[in-house]
């Protein structure tokens, strides 16, 4: 069963101009015990979804229809009391930017045990527990540093504290966006590893944004592609980044430049800006830039099996599709 | 020929500044750094932060003060210039900004933007809506953006206004810091697209801080990695990707994760944090956290060594090229 699953999620802002449509008819999973990576670019509503799924949405956010259904039950039906008992137990989160997750003026160790409030352990068990969630996330000498202040800590380490913040409560569900973007790549990469290392020894499922579709391949067992508000891809990684269904994605691949092993001085681009999301297209949300678009796309397409497990958005894919 | 830029031993040191009770002190923030860069070429440095590849940048700039080393645009000495003399060079060596939006005054229309050098450089008698209109084009932006607002643009749009101030005055040298952080990757191509176009274009030399090694790859000639303020590799571009020297070239080069979950990884992994350049390691810098480690590593201060047609700083590269090594 799907630790996560998401059904015809659609969210809008009310903004002057009108409402802009951040989701529309978001479908995806995080299945038991796996990695699921969101990759997409910059207003592809990754941050909308994550803030829809624990429901701390911005005062003009509306959710107009769907589900967001965590081990089975709703969470949109869900009071905000019932919520907040969620957070941090259930579902939690580690967020992109490690300077400012901590209270600076608190030593880790405290903020450690503070947010153990809800457990009836003993204030020594509790920075029993801190030290061991410390030197889970590979942090050394963890009992001395527990005393330390987060300014005392790199960029790197600092993340690693709110890792080792967020599995406290062994929660089922893992929430991390964009959690290396900030760090330099030798040590992105030894966060990676130790999350997946994590993944393994607590047994939680993750929901890994990422815009570095490296990071994702690394990392995830399956990827789900967004572009301005919708899901155009979703799949195994190995399907995904081996035999990208939708243009879009083909194009991602072709233009990250680790692809590109060949010197060139003309890398390619995704010419086009995406489509305003107040006034949107009635076709499909990538024609404008499609280089493979035809008289199909004035129509939005739904999703169809590429392959078993792996769907795209395209109308190539429905007219490939056996009936 | 000599080269139009050549940085030689140059330091860049900064006072400390303690609480009342402690005492002041100074941080090298980057320590003996020589380069040179070729007219109409591109050299890119790359480092992780707090290498020292911006302060070097901005002390080329005369931003910062170069406390020791030399300095030398065609021949000129830049360290120690008079700001009223260091203004009129300002033509011909310009940088370009990491924060494409936060360096565009919000209040000032693009045209303003794009033609205050002019008028900083007193050639405002100019037409400055021709000027405007010919920089757009020039960068690939529609002529109505001269009327718009910062905010009014996007980010990538931001960058190509930034290049365009930039190039206004038909510089020599340009110096871009970061010029695609923070951008997508289906735009990231169009930047340096364009900056490879313009240099092709105006024989421009660029010098570009980056820490993105994908960068480097497709648009620099030569490329320099830093660490803890120093140059420990520098080479031909391709060479450098192709047989690095030093083991932090290396591990830098095996970070990069590859978009393919089947991508064979060579991954060198480096235990632990830069060290804080206040308690800078004995012996070779990069020793608490090479892989490669030997005995004298801890001692012994590498020296700049030639190899190929680069040079490095590293005693044992023969240890790890090794394709045995390597392949471990």
């Amino acid at each position: 069963m799907a630790v996560l699953d998401i059904r015809d999620l659609s969210v809008s802002y009310a903004t002057p101009r009108g409402a802009l449509k951040a989701l529309r008819d978001v479908t995806m999973k995080v299945p038991e015990g796996k990695i699921t990576g969101i990759v997409g670019e910059s207003g592809c509503g990754k941050s909308t979804l994550i803030s829809a799924i624990i429901r701390l949405m911005a005062p003009n956010a509306k959710v107009g229809s769907g589900e967001v259904r965590f081990k089975g039950e709703d969470l949109l039906s869900r009071s905000e009391a019932e919520m907040r008992a969620l957070r941090g137990t259930e579902i939690s989160m580690v967020f992109q930017d490690p300077m400012q997750t901590h209270n600076p003026v608190l030593t880790v160790g405290r903020q450690m045990i503070d947010i153990q409030y809800r457990d009836k352990l003993s204030k020594a068990d509790k920075r029993k527990r801190a030290t061991e969630m410390l030197a889970l996330v590979g942090i050394p000498d963890p009992q001395a540093r527990l005393n330390q202040y987060p300014f005392e800590f790199s960029g790197g380490m600092r993340q690693r504290i709110a890792i080792a913040m967020a599995l406290m409560a062994k929660p089922s569900l893992l929430i991390a966006d964009e959690p290396t973007t900030a760090l330099d790549a030798t040590l992105e990469v030894q966060i990676i590893k130790r999350l997946r290392e994590l993944q393994d020894e607590i047994g939680c499922s993750i929901l890994f944004i990422s815009h570095h579709l490296g990071v994702i391949a690394e990392l995830c067992d399956e990827v789900v592609v967004m572009y301005a508000g919708e899901v155009v891809e979703s799949g195994t990684v190995r399907d995904v980044f081996h035999n990208p269904a939708h243009p879009y994605t083909r194009a991602l691949l072709e233009c990250d430049p680790g692809h590109i092993k060949v010197r060139t001085r003309n890398l390619p681009t995704i010419p086009g800006n995406i489509p305003d999301l107040v006034s949107l297209p009635t076709g499909c949300i990538f024609a404008d830039r499609c280089d493979v678009r035809y008289d199909a796309c004035g129509a939005r397409p739904v999703m169809a099996t590429a392959s078993s497990g792996h769907q795209a958005a395209c109308h190539l894919i429905a007219e490939k599709e056996p009936a | 020929m000599s080269a139009l830029l050549q940085i030689r031993d140059v330091f860049v040191r900064f006072r400390l500044r303690g609480g009342i009770f402690s005492s002041v002190g100074t941080i090298d923030a980057v320590t003996g750094v020589s380069l040179d860069i070729e007219e109409g070429k591109t050299y890119g440095i790359v480092g992780e932060s707090g290498s020292g590849k911006t302060t070097l940048a901005r002390a080329v700039a005369g931003l910062h003060h170069a406390s020791e080393g030399s300095i030398l645009y065609r021949g000129q000495e830049l360290r120690d210039l008079p700001e009223a003399e260091f203004r009129e060079l300002r033509r011909e060596i310009v940088m370009m900004f990491q924060d494409p939006i936060g360096s565009l005054s919000p209040r000032l229309t693009i045209k303003s933007l794009i033609t205050e050098p002019f008028r900083i450089q007193g050639m405002g008698d100019r037409d400055l809506d021709t000027e405007a209109k010919r920089l757009l084009t020039m960068v690939g932006l529609p002529a109505e953006f001269a009327a718009r607002y910062p905010y009014q643009i996007s980010g990538g749009q931001a960058r190509r206004v930034g290049v365009a101030r930039a190039l206004a005055l038909d510089p020599k040298l340009l110096i871009a810091d970061e010029p695609t952080a923070g951008l997508d990757v289906s735009i990231q191509g169009e930047m340096l697209n364009l900056l490879a176009r313009l240099q092709d274009e105006m024989g421009l030399a660029i010098m570009i801080i980056t820490h993105n090694l994908n960068v480097v790859r497709h648009i620099t000639d030569t490329v320099g990695i830093m660490y803890m303020g120093k140059l420990v590799e520098e080479g031909p571009t391709e060479e450098v990707f192709a047989r690095p020297q030093h083991p932090y070239t290396l591990a830098l080069l095996a970070a990069n994760p590859e978009p393919d979950p089947d991508a064979q990884l060579m991954r060198v992994e480096l235990s632990g944090e830069p060290p804080s350049i206040l308690r800078r390691p004995k012996g070779c810098e990069f020793h608490t956290r090479c892989p490669f480690v030997q005995p004298r590593c801890s001692t012994d201060v590498p020296v700049w060594t030639a190899a190929g047609e680069g040079a490095h700083r590293c005693h044992f590269p023969e240890i790890w090229t090794r394709e045995e090594a390597v392949a471990s």
